[in-house]
Formats: structure tokens, C-alpha cells, sequence
């Protein structure tokens, strides 16, 4: 099903949903490396885009003509993870001490110095090229295969759009199980504890310094790999790609999907890239054939609607679309408190 | 020499002094209760006898300075916390708790000692896939020593475990306590209410405003004029 999912697209819809299926796969990765953060070490981070602008100009920059470094594809991912993994630790030192609305208000904080750099880094060296960001970046390649190439394979046409549709796949089932992995080991648990209660997790013996910074570095990471396949992809990377907006939206995918669980947060990042793109592209031939005429601008019915699924869902499903399990039967559980503790006065009373 | 010397211990917030140079002892298997009212300071000694606090003067235990031990370290010592408001994993259940509780622990009698938990607060038993944060306040405060004691703990450390119960499950964390004692841990109980923790103890410190006042048996503390007149209300 996800390997035919491509062609289906490209047949049934166009060979542009097969690049906002690449999309949405990045943004998956994207979710699931901010869920680490804040769904299971319950750190609120606002500013996670800046990980992905790490990851996507560490590209740009070993793989481009900026600096006239052009190193392979399988070098740079590793690399672009590594030092968004040490930006992750940049943030998480000072902010130990944080917690809840301070610390979002640090990381919005983090978001913004990170975009501002790179917007600004022109000048005295040109680094980063400033506003106009960096373009002709080499296109992902292993050995001689690109990418950014159509190959015949079996009598099969696969398209760029495609190619990169299967790296990506391969990408995200990787941090998937990776993130599955985490999830249910030690290092996980101790996580969980934190979220719960910081005082009693250093109380059972958990190193609570170390295993935060390590929620931060292995969710920058993530973001780093996402970044550096999206510069290889667009082959062009500049500041405005990496927005508050875009932090919000990564936020949102995890929110709204339901945090902490794995399955939750794809569908999220799934919703909210595939959604809008349907408005964008249903919204005006709607009104017309409706109204006759385009009575709002597709783009702002898209934050519309967008704005009136979140309250949707906060009201109804407040533990996400796809919530974990033990979220679940917290919800659930709530009712039924007040009886239990009429029980055990009668239990203790007898 | 005792399993726990603290001398001189003195903390601050800030500039608020909450401990001025307290000095106590437990001795190995015995129960200690630190009584004194509100702000007086107690759950401030614990926290830094944790590890979760700053602090100055001396604190030994089992004859090594505990001073540059972070409190994770701290636990693997054997020094367990029950902390104030109990502090359970609300989105754990009871068994997950315990199972936190063992989290220093790669033997292989971590099953073996859930049991005994269970054995100990039956009610647990029945609980054990239930999340902790549905549980009742008196049932928390079993997951909270329950979890604490599934490290293993030469010293157990608890704060209030009274706290806004009904009086009759607070009689049944106290035989709990008294349980635990008798089974060799040595315990260190802060309590607000001075009677319950004087009748379980066998020493007791009196702490006001950050200085401990009174040191004595337990038995004699509970017939201290001065005792009686400030937190027993008679």
C-alpha cells in the first residue's frame, strides 16, 4: 500500500501530491523528533524549526556551491543530525532549571535567534548568504544513483518525485522504530517520569540533567536528518522557511495526532500537510461552482478551517485524534475518581 | 557512628534562610520524626539530604560526605524520598510506579519485590494496572512508599505522609510505617502532626523557623510540657 501509494497519487491526482506526499513524510520525521521533546519528556518546545534549519543549511552548506563544498549525501545526513544534536544540548543546558510556559518562552526565543542568524550571516563572511538563502544545492545522490534523476527500473518510469518518495519512507520507518524503541526502554520510562513528576523521577534515582538533555538532542537530530533531506530535495534553502509558524504546525501535527503516541503523531503530520493542500487546491473550484465566483481567498479559508479543526478536536478529542492508550484511560478514569474515594473510606472504614 | 550525621546543615532561598545550622542523627534501624509546624523547615532538610537542594554545613552518610553526590547518586546510596504531596506518576499505573521505583536496579528480583509490595499494601494488589493518578489520596501515598521502598533503601525518607487523608487511612499508613521499620529500614518521618509521628518514633527533633529546639526520645517529647503546648493542643 505505501510503496503503491505514489503512483496511485500520481495517477489519480497529479504528480504534485506526490511531492506533498515527500512533504508530509518530512514532517512526519519532524513530528516525531518534536514528540520525543515535548510527548515524552513533556518539554514544551516552541521553537523546534530552528533543528530543522540546522539540519537543512548544514546541507546546503557541505553540499552546495556557497562554500564549494560538495560532499556525499551519506555524509552529510549523519552530520547535519550530529550538529543539530549539539544545538539541541545548546538549548537544553541553560533551560534545565525551566519548565512549562518559561521554557516555551525561551525556546520560542531559540527559534527566532536561529533564523535571524542565518538571515543575518552575510556579512562580515558571507556564510549563510542572508535573506536570499542558498540555491543550487547538490541533489541527494548514493554513488552514481540520483535522485533528482528518472530512472527506468523494470520497465517502470520512477520519477524525482517519486525516488524521493521511497528514500523518505525508508527515513521515516527508521525514526518510527527508533522512536518505538525509545519509547518502551529505560531512558523512555525515565522520560515519562520526568513528565509526570521531576522531583520524585530524581527521587527514583534518575540522573534527570543528563536524560533531559539527551530528550533534546535525540529530537534535534531528528529534525537535523528531516532538514537535511529537505535541502537535497528543494535544492534551495533560505530563513523564511523556517518560521514560528513552522514550529507551531510541527507542534500542532503532535497535538492534535495525540502526544506521545507514535501512531498519533503520523496521522497528524499526515492531516496537516495533506489537509490544507486539498483547501488550497478545492477551495476556489468549490466557491465557484457554488457561488460562481471566488468569494474568499483560498488561503485564508485554509487558516480558517485550520483554526476551527484545532478547537474541534481540543474540545472533543482534548487527548489528540489518536491518543495513546494510557492517555485514554485517563480520560476515561476521571469519572469514575470520585466514587473510588468514597470506596476507600468505606474500605478503610471496614 | 550513626547512618546519618547531619551538622550544621543550613539552606537559603535566595535570601530567605528556611534551615540555620540544623544538627541531626539516625542510627541504623531506627525511626526519627522531625515535627514542627508550617514553613518551620522540614521538608527543606529532606530535600537536601536528597540532593534536590543547595545546602552548607555537614551531612555524612554511612561516613561519607554526601556533598558532591547528585541526588540520582544519592538513591543508588540507599537513600529513598517519599516526597511531599506524595508526588506519584499520574499517568503510570501502580505497577509502572513500582517498576519506576526499581529503576537504579538490574538484579533480578525486581518481580519478586513488587510482590512483596503488594503483600504489604494489599490494596495496591487490586489497583495494580490502574493509572496512580485515579487512585485515592490514601492509595497514592502507598504507591509513593511502595515505589520508594522498591529501591531498595537503607534510609527511607518521608514527608507528610499524612497530608490530607482521612484519619483512617492515615492509621493504616502509620501501621505501614511502623511495619517498615520493624523490618530493619531506618526512616526519617517529617510529620505536621506531632502525636501520630512521636507514637511510631523513637527519637524526635522539634524544628521552629529553620532551628531545631528540642531533642529527645519520643516518648519523652510527647510529655514535654512545651511539646504538648505547641503542636499537641493540650
Amino acid at each position: 500500500m505505501l510503496l503503491a501509494l505514489p503512483f496511485l497519487t500520481d495517477e489519480l491526482l497529479g504528480r504534485g501530491w506526490v511531492r506533498i506526499l515527500d512533504f508530509a513524510l518530512l514532517f512526519i520525521m519532524l513530528a516525531l523528533g518534536l514528540n520525543i521533546v515535548v510527548g515524552y519528556a513533556g518539554l514544551l518546545d516552541l521553537g523546534y524549526v530552528a533543528f530543522f534549519a540546522v539540519g537543512a543549511y548544514t546541507y546546503a552548506l557541505l553540499a552546495s556551491p556557497q562554500l564549494g563544498l560538495h560532499l556525499p549525501f551519506w555524509i552529510i545526513l549523519p552530520i547535519g543530525a550530529l550538529i543539530a544534536g549539539l544545538f539541541g544540548a545548546l538549548l537544553g543546558t541553560p533551560t534545565l532549571k525551566l519548565r512549562g510556559d518559561y521554557l516555551a518562552i525561551v525556546t520560542l526565543g531559540f527559534g527566532e535567534i536561529i533564523r535571524i542568524f542565518l538571515n543575518n550571516l552575510n556579512a562580515p563572511v558571507n556564510i549563510t548568504n542572508g535573506a536570499q538563502g542558498i540555491s543550487q544545492i547538490d541533489p541527494i545522490s548514493i554513488a552514481d544513483f540520483y535522485f533528482s534523476r528518472s530512472h527506468e527500473i523494470l520497465g517502470i518510469t520512477f520519477h524525482s518525485v517519486h525516488q524521493h518518495y521511497y528514500l523518505f519512507l525508508a527515513l521515516t520507518l527508521l525514526v518510527i522504530f527508533v522512536s518505538s524503541r525509545l519509547q518502551y526502554s529505560r531512558i523512555g520510562r525515565a522520560w515519562m517520569a520526568i513528565r509526570e513528576d521531576e522531583v520524585a523521577a530524581a527521587a527514583m534515582g534518575i540522573n534527570t540533567r543528563n536524560i533531559k538533555l539527551l530528550a533534546f538532542v535525540m529530537g534535534a537530530s531528528f529534525g537535523g536528518i528531516a532538514g537535511g533531506l529537505f535541502a537535497g530535495f528543494q535544492g534551495f534553502v533560505s530563513p523564511e522557511s523556517f518560521s514560528l509558524m513552522e514550529s507551531i504546525m510541527i507542534l500542532c501535527m503532535v497535538v492534535l495526532g495525540g502526544m506521545g503516541n507514535i501512531g498519533g503523531v503520523v496521522l497528524g503530520g499526515v492531516l496537516l500537510v495533506v489537509l490544507p493542500e486539498a483547501l488550497r487546491n478545492g477551495a476556489g473550484p468549490a466557491q465557484q461552482w457554488l457561488l460562481g465566483k471566488t468569494l474568499i481567498d483560498p488561503e485564508s479559508l485554509r487558516l480558517l478551517f485550520f483554526g476551527i479543526a484545532l478547537i474541534a478536536v481540543m474540545l472533543w478529542r482534548p487527548a489528540g485524534l489518536w491518543p495513546s492508550s494510557t492517555r485514554r484511560r485517563e480520560l476515561e478514569a476521571v469519572d469514575g475518581v470520585a466514587q473510588q474515594e468514597q470506596d476507600t473510606v468505606y474500605d478503610a472504614k471496614h | 557512628m550513626s547512618l546519618l550525621e547531619v551538622h550544621d546543615l543550613k539552606v537559603a532561598y535566595g535570601g530567605i534562610h528556611a534551615l540555620k545550622g540544623i544538627s541531626l542523627s539516625v542510627a541504623q534501624g531506627e525511626l526519627v520524626a522531625l515535627i514542627g509546624s508550617n514553613g518551620a523547615g522540614k521538608t527543606t532538610t529532606l530535600k537536601a539530604l536528597a540532593g534536590l537542594l543547595p545546602y552548607s554545613g555537614k551531612a555524612h552518610y554511612q561516613n561519607t560526605s554526601l556533598l558532591h553526590r547528585a541526588s540520582h547518586q544519592r538513591v543508588l546510596d540507599g537513600i529513598a524520598l517519599v516526597p511531599e504531596g506524595r508526588g506519584v506518576f499520574a499517568r503510570m499505573s501502580v505497577l509502572e510506579n513500582l517498576q519506576m521505583g526499581a529503576y537504579i536496579r538490574h538484579d533480578k528480583e525486581i518481580a519478586q519485590d513488587i510482590e512483596r509490595i503488594y503483600d504489604l499494601f494489599p490494596r495496591l494488589a487490586e489497583r495494580r494496572s490502574q493509572l496512580a493518578g485515579t487512585l485515592s489520596g490514601g492509595e497514592q501515598q502507598m504507591v509513593a512508599m511502595g515505589r520508594a521502598l522498591m529501591s531498595r533503601p537503607t534510609l527511607l525518607m518521608l514527608d507528610e505522609p499524612s497530608m490530607g487523608l482521612a484519619p483512617l487511612m492515615v492509621e493504616k499508613i502509620f501501621d505501614t510505617i511502623r511495619n517498615i521499620s520493624a523490618q530493619g529500614v531506618s526512616i526519617l518521618l517529617v510529620e505536621q502532626n506531632a502525636k501520630l509521628a512521636l507514637e511510631v518514633a523513637q527519637r524526635g527533633y522539634v524544628l521552629e523557623n529553620g532551628n531545631i529546639t528540642l531533642e529527645d526520645s519520643a516518648a519523652n517529647l510527647l510529655g514535654s510540657a512545651a511539646v504538648q503546648r505547641a503542636y499537641l493542643g493540650s
